[in-house]
């Protein structure tokens, strides 16, 4: 969509040193983002989770994280020290987790928790803030701001939830937004809502969004461009609504063993996994 | 085989009564999969519960003929096995494979356990070197083949499947779907599946039931699900969901 991407990445790799050698948990990853949806797709320890930590610099001790590059709008993000990720976190870039419920604090009203991310990074009265915090509840299409601002976390429905956490991300206006299996604990028919409103905000305020998940149908109806990894590997990129038509025989085998409504068999594909995938 | 009718099931929670299953009624034939579909909090686990046994309920509930009640004899129990959904918690984290499959066993006091124990690993695709590990030495996967082993290993006619597959990846997901089809085709189970995905509801069961806050909404054969043919507006709502995000063009 634009000219110079948002995000990029070349040769991202994330090791974990133990006592039986090293974890090589993402591999030689490359790719670039621009103000777009970007899915990443995988199945448990294939790494997308990863790879979204790794560019929110997140990744523990004595976890280690070396990239070619990774910069974001142009700052390279590979150099920076505590006090920078302090400040670039919630501002530039945001991360909502799976499950709100062991992502928000339980001995705090919401409401305030959306403030404080507005106020650690703007200059904002209390009153400003509380005002902003009230708006971003109302963007989220939560029924009562006023009501649910009073809220403590364990008050708040699962979908609900995710849009508070959503409302806390988004407060500072952050130009990239990583979702790490947003919708994952909730039930279709609100997981639909959730994504249409974090769709249009996303469109609205133009931020890139990384959107992690092991739900291909998902993937494929809401993303643009998709990442598929495999072991750690980016093992196929493609366009989202091209999904279907995947080269990478993993991919292909991964979308054949989903069961689907519409298209009845009777025995589902399994994946045989090729050694020759993870070279 | 197995008939419910008005089936109701009350928890008080907090001094208030809640009303988690309400006058539910269906049947299930013999050799048939019947799949209970609903979104969290729609009381469908509880359904695989009270008939198991586990939860106090109203109603009537007769299986080969015979009304039961919450009390259940030994003979009972054998006929009727669970399968949880969290192979993570469903299996004692100190007890070996071959402890958790020989327990039954031992409590029905039947004969040739080793013999058993064997041959039930075999069963579900797990090999002689997994019998002495620990759950934690083992893949999800593994141990949902373990939770599926121990629950046929007493030869029941009838096996209730509670989001068998839910905490398993796709592929995963898959070997054990698989899995389930030939085993209930190798020893003619009858099965009811609970499940809140539809794909996987469709791919074994013929007959379906929707469920929405305790109440049935809509009884449906496998092929008007696929062709959504639902009457319901919920049922339709739940079909059009699952088919992943539609963007509204602004």
């Amino acid at each position: 969509m634009s000219d110079s991407p948002l995000l990029e990445v070349e040769d991202l790799n994330v090791t974990f040193p133990g006592r039986g050698g090293a974890t090589r948990a993402v591999r030689n990853a490359s790719f670039s983002l621009g103000r777009e949806r970007l899915g990443i797709v995988g199945e448990s320890g294939s790494g997308k989770s990863t790879t979204g930590r790794a560019l929110l610099g997140l990744i523990p001790p004595p976890g280690l994280v070396s990239a070619k590059r990774l910069q974001l709008s142009g700052q390279d993000l590979s150099s920076l020290t505590d006090a920078d990720w302090q400040r670039l976190r919630g501002r530039r870039i945001s991360m909502v987790m799976q499950d709100p419920k062991y992502s928000l604090n339980p001995v705090l009203k919401v409401g305030r928790q959306i403030e404080e991310t507005y106020r650690l990074h703007h200059r904002a009265s209390q009153g400003e803030a509380r005002r902003r915090s009230l708006a971003m509840l109302e963007a989220v299409k939560i029924r009562d701001p006023d009501l649910v601002y009073h809220f403590y976390a364990h008050q708040l429905s699962g979908g609900m939830g995710q849009r508070v956490m959503i409302a806390m991300m988004l407060i500072a206006e952050p130009d990239l937004l990583i979702a790490d299996e947003p919708t994952s604990a909730l039930d279709v028919t609100v997981q639909n809502e959730v994504l249409r409103i974090l769709d249009d905000l996303v469109t609205d305020r133009g931020m890139g969004l990384i959107f992690i998940s092991h739900n291909l149908t998902i993937v494929s109806s809401f993303c643009d461009r998709v990442l598929v990894m495999y072991g750690g590997r980016i093992v196929e990129e493609c366009k989202a609504s091209e999904l279907s038509a995947a080269r990478h025989p993993y991919t292909r085998a991964l979308m054949k063993a989903v069961p689907v409504l519409d298209r009845p068999v009777s025995e589902l594909a399994v994946v045989i996994r090729d050694p020759e995938w993870l070279r | 085989m197995i008939e419910v009718s008005d089936l109701s099931v009350n928890f008080r929670a907090g001094g208030r009564q809640i009303r988690a299953v309400s006058n539910v009624s269906f049947s299930v034939a013999g050799g048939e999969t019947f799949g209970v579909v609903g979104e969290s909090g729609s009381g469908k686990s509880t359904i695989l519960r009270a008939i198991a046994g586990l939860v106090a309920m109203t109603g009537r509930l007769t299986v080969n003929d015979r009304p039961m009640g919450r009390a259940r004899s030994k003979a009972d129990r054998r006929v009727m096995q669970l399968v949880f959904q969290d192979p993570y918690g469903s299996l004692h984290p100190r007890q070996t494979i071959d402890d958790a499959l020989r327990e039954p066993l031992l409590i029905h006091g039947l004969p040739e356990i080793d013999r058993t124990v064997e041959a039930a690993l075999a069963d579900v695709g797990l090999l002689p070197q997994h019998r002495f590990r620990y759950p934690h030495q083992l893949s999800g996967g593994q141990r949902q083949r373990v939770a599926i082993a121990r629950s046929l290993i007493l030869k029941p006619s009838i096996l209730l499947l509670d989001e068998p597959t839910s905490a398993l990846d796709v592929s995963i997901q898959a070997e054990i779907l698989n899995l389930i089809s030939q085993l209930r085709r190798s020893y003619q189970l009858t099965c009811i599946l609970v499940s809140h995905d539809l794909g996987v509801v469709a791919h074994l069961c013929n007959r379906i039931a929707i469920m929405r806050t305790g109440n049935l909404v809509e009884l449906l054969g496998v092929d008007s699900l696929r062709q959504s043919l639902a009457h319901e507006a919920y049922t339709r709502e739940l079909i059009a969901a699952s088919k992943g995000f539609t963007r509204v063009v602004r």
